[in-house]
């Protein structure tokens, strides 16, 4: 177990290592330089040269490449230019909305994903069960900010429940539980077919156990062989998965939180690269790699520890 | 693949009320967008002041938008923009991922650990973050977004390749072509390459959405294709931004998201129950 | 003689397959008399644990009953209504499965198991909670209290056979059908649980169904043994009789090829050449003709009448007779 714990640490220490090497060799083999890109055709030489030294591209490419890691190792991403501000800070700043979002949509996708699953283990085989399968197909596939818009004009707009714009005011509990249910209902409607296609397959397998046909032989209604037999055994890969999903989540909450202007990570980012202001894209990949990382070998840690035939199932 | 074996998978494509009705959604958006300009109503382009944020009617059967361009024509326009971004990514990824993962899981064991490091490290990144990251670095553009599919697909299809071609390079037939004398060359030709197809193809037909998915999204941020270029991505953006003066252009605007995502899903799930039902299916990303 | 408990008429069973349907149950017939043990033996494949799965009524999804009753009490259960079965299982017919290792649920203690087995008894929760520690007790587990808390993979293989038989007796069941209940154990095990079951025969009233490969489990514990080959019943005779005076040439070469009754003088372990018939396409004669040493022209081309040979003995044999 400890040799698998640091195998698996290594590795992340190892990818993270070669994700920030590739970031930056891919800003030095692309032609033209980051300050006059940023800066526009009109700006002139000497606003160029303060803003290259401010970067610090006045500086050996090594040099630079060195700074950059050891900064980074210590939690310094850099300093944004524009906001005249530390681009962890900023990060720091956004990064609660976007986790709160993401937990949200994640957490109601779970219980209605595992209610679904199950609901199409009871009725399986059935014209339900068929159904359930196409609709969860169906989530998998609609584009989160297609339903975000839809959502967006129908109970905003038209309807006017809940607030269009925002992640509701500071300090105020109740309007940032507001702001945040349609976000999260457009970001997490794809992981409840996801989750309810995983559940099913993962308790079809365990009904096929045994220990199953015991607990039918006893009588036990099928509804409480699913939910008390089935589903504390068909829960365990769900975790791995769900791990991955807070980690992917986070990133795709880019297009959904453009949608309802909620401040978060993925604003952060769109509006840096549009600006191409590189240290706040640049710091907040960093950022979402790392966390996205340490949350999946986390998972995988857990995973082995609950069930050390799953370690390897998890890892090809 | 023999003739009377991809029968045999359409037939069973066909059965599957889903992937019939996948297949059907996949033709039409298809046909839409090779006769793109001979069925479109009006230019996709052609700018009318005087016609902006119409309703839907008998002219403009899904109104215009603001600059009274046709919605329609842009739809339509939007499908060819939306396909052959999808399938140049895809093929030119399917092809790349080919090469490097029968590369992996044929050729030396250096060379092998070191592209699964770089597969890992790559999948590693959450897909969107890595766009925008290449999208700064290189410049929004139609270009860019090829560029990025392509890179965050290789890993997947060249570990899918890997597994395939470690599985069978260890099956006898193989065993006994090399010893036999056979060039590596030649076995992975003669093969290996028949073997790893199938699998491939219902791997990539069932990215085709999520890179459709991709570039509306990257379109919507203006990150991806560019203004005036109809795409999907664009229309639903403009929808969105007069969603109180037009709310019917927004909704029209999602609609051949919904379906081009829904056939081509459907599709792929059709295509891997006919073709290999065991395949795993990916995290939505 | 006993009134039956239950009746198997005539029971016809295929496996739905990607090919040709095998005829897994072809035709069974058998009864179990309250008060008495019945033994089924036979090989591997010969449709036992199918028949036996079938009585609780869980044959499985892809299994297809297409002729037959399954009468309990006179009322033929594969007729009746699923929920109506579901409130016969446990509490009127029970079952003690083969392997202990997996038969009960890995995340649930012993106590929650046996609690929750009594869900057609009817009785509160507390007065469960008693009866499974009391059953507990009464198939010879040390510590009922502490094994009640126990995780099953934190019991021994034996223990856990002891909870599983205390399970299917929980709701004292006029029918209990013990699927292989000594196979997963080794010698010693086996002979414990093979005494504890003769005890607990003496003071039930019901019927007991023990299905098993092992002659030496039938020879201890049945009144009465049914021997199957191939989906059918070959031989049925009571116990002695079957052992003393088997007619069927199958059931004559299980007994020869039984180690425990060969002589030490034997060098090597006979055992019967051949193996059973497909049974997606079953032969049009006896099934056992490819393999039998009495065989005769008439057994490869007419099914085998079935003959009676004394009371309570039957055999499905052209060669019955000689």
């Amino acid at each position: 177990m400890l040799n698998y714990a640091i195998k698996r640490i290594g590795l992340a220490i190892v990818i993270l290592f070669t994700v920030m090497l590739s970031m930056y060799a891919m800003v030095f083999l692309v032609p033209g330089d980051p300050a006059s890109l940023a800066l526009g055709p009109r700006a002139t030489p000497a606003l160029k040269e303060l803003l290259r030294e401010r970067m610090g591209l006045d500086q050996p490419v090594l040099i630079q490449v060195w700074s950059f890691f050891r900064n980074a190792a210590t939690g310094d991403l850099g300093y944004d230019v524009w906001s005249k501000r530390p681009v962890f800070d900023q990060i720091m700043e956004f990064f609660p909305n976007t986790l709160a979002l993401g937990a949200v949509a994640l957490g109601w996708a779970l219980v209605l994903g595992i209610l679904l699953g199950c609901a199409a283990v009871v009725w399986r085989g059935t014209f339900m069960d068929r159904l359930l399968g196409v609709l969860s197909v169906g989530l998998i596939s609609i584009p989160a900010f297609v339903i975000a818009i839809y959502a967006l004009l129908i109970f905003a707009v038209w309807l006017h429940w809940l607030p269009a714009i925002g992640a509701g005011q500071p300090g105020d509990i109740v309007s940032q539980i507001k702001a945040v249910i349609l976000p999260a209902f457009a970001l997490g409607i794809g992981w409840v077919g996801y989750l309810a296609r995983l559940v099913r397959a993962s308790m079809l397998e365990v009904m096929n156990e045994n220990h199953i046909r015991t607990a039918r032989a006893f009588g036990l209604p099928e509804r409480r062989i699913v939910f008390r037999y089935a589903l504390r055994i068909a829960i365990i890969p769900t975790i791995a998965i769900l791990a991955v999903g807070l980690g992917s989540i986070l990133s795709s909450a880019v297009f959904v939180e453009t949608v309802f202007g909620r401040p978060g990570i993925g604003t952060l980012i769109t509006g840096a690269v549009q600006k191409r202001n590189y240290p706040v894209v640049m710091g907040t990949v960093l950022f979402m790699t790392a966390f996205y990382l340490v949350v999946v070998t986390a998972a995988d840690l857990l995973i082995a520890r609950l069930d050390p035939r799953i370690r390897d199932v998890f890892r090809g | 693949m023999s003739s009377g074996a991809n029968r045999g998978i359409f037939r069973s494509l066909m059965r599957d009320p889903m992937g019939a009705f996948g297949l059907i959604l996949v033709v039409a958006f298809l046909i839409m967008a090779l006769a793109a300009p001979w069925i479109a109503p009006y230019d996709p382009l052609k700018i009318s002041i005087t016609e902006r944020f119409q309703p839907p009617s008998l002219a403009h059967w899904a109104g215009t938008d603001q600059l009274g361009r046709d919605l329609l024509s842009r739809i339509i326009f939007g499908a060819r923009t939306a396909l052959s971004i999808a399938m140049t990514a895809a093929g030119i990824a399917g092809g790349v991922g080919l090469l490097l993962g029968m590369i992996a899981g044929y050729g030396p064991r250096w060379l092998d650990a070191f592209l699964v490091l770089m597969f890992d490290s790559m999948s590693s990144l959450p897909m969107i973050m890595f766009a925008l990251a290449v999208i700064t670095v290189v410049g929004p553009g139609t270009g860019t977004l090829i560029l990025v599919v392509v890179l965050v697909s290789i890993p997947g299809y060249a570990r899918l390749i890997r597994a395939q071609t470690l599985s069978l390079g260890s099956a006898d037939f193989i065993l006994a072509e090399r010893v036999m004398g056979a060039s590596s060359a030649r076995i992975l030709a003669r093969h290996l390459l028949p073997n790893v197809v199938g699998p491939l193809v219902i791997v990539l037909s069932m990215d085709i959405p999520v890179i459709i998915m991709l570039e509306a999204g990257l379109s919507y941020l203006n990150l991806g294709v560019r203004p005036p270029i109809p795409s999907w991505g664009n229309i639903l953006y403009d929808g969105y931004t007069s969603l109180r003066a037009a709310p019917s252009m927004v909704l029209i605007a999602g609609l051949p998201l919904v379906l081009a995502t829904l056939g081509f899903t459907f599709l792929g799930e059709g295509l891997r129950d006919a073709i290999d039902p065991k395949l795993k299916v990916r995290v939505p990303r | 003689m006993t009134t039956p408990l239950l009746t198997v008429e005539n029971l016809t069973l295929n496996y739905r397959t990607g090919g040709d349907p095998v005829q897994a149950l072809r035709g069974v017939s058998l009864t179990a008399r309250a008060g008495e043990v019945l033994g089924i033996v036979g090989e591997s494949g010969c449709g036992k644990s199918t028949l036996a799965a079938t009585l609780m009524g869980l044959a499985g999804t892809n299994a297809e009953i297409t002729d037959g009753a399954v009468s309990f009490r006179g009322e033929n259960i594969l007729t009746a209504r699923e929920e109506t079965r579901r409130k016969l299982r446990g509490k009127h017919i029970a079952m003690v499965f083969q392997d202990p290792m997996t038969a009960f649920n890995p995340v649930l203690t012993i106590g929650a198991q046996l609690v929750d087995f009594q869900h057609n008894s009817g009785t509160p929760k507390r007065q469960r909670h008693s009866a499974a520690r009391d059953m507990l007790d009464r198939v010879g587990i040390p510590d009922p209290d502490i094994c009640m808390g126990r995780f099953p993979h934190e019991l021994s293989g034996g223990m856990r056979q002891r909870a599983a038989i205390a399970a299917a007796l929980l709701m004292q069941p006029e029918i209990l059908i013990a699927d292989e209940p000594t196979t997963a154990l080794d010698v010693t095990m086996e002979a414990q649980i093979i005494h504890l079951l003769r005890n607990l025969q003496s003071d039930y009233d019901g019927a007991i169904i023990i299905v098993t490969h092992q002659l030496g489990v039938i020879a201890q514990l049945c009144d009465r043994v049914v021997v199957m080959y191939a989906g059918q019943v070959v031989e049925e005779a009571d116990v002695d009789t079957l052992f003393h005076a088997p007619r069927h040439p199958y059931t004559k070469a299980l007994i020869a090829c039984d180690p425990a009754s060969l002589s030490i003088k034997e060098k090597r372990l006979p055992t019967i050449g051949g193996r059973p018939p497909d049974l997606a396409h079953p032969p049009a004669g006896c099934a056992f003709a490819d393999r039998c040493a009495q065989v005769e022209p008439i057994c490869r081309t007419a099914a085998p009448p079935r003959v009676e040979i004394g009371p309570d003995h039957i055999a499905k044999c052209h060669e019955a007779w000689s």
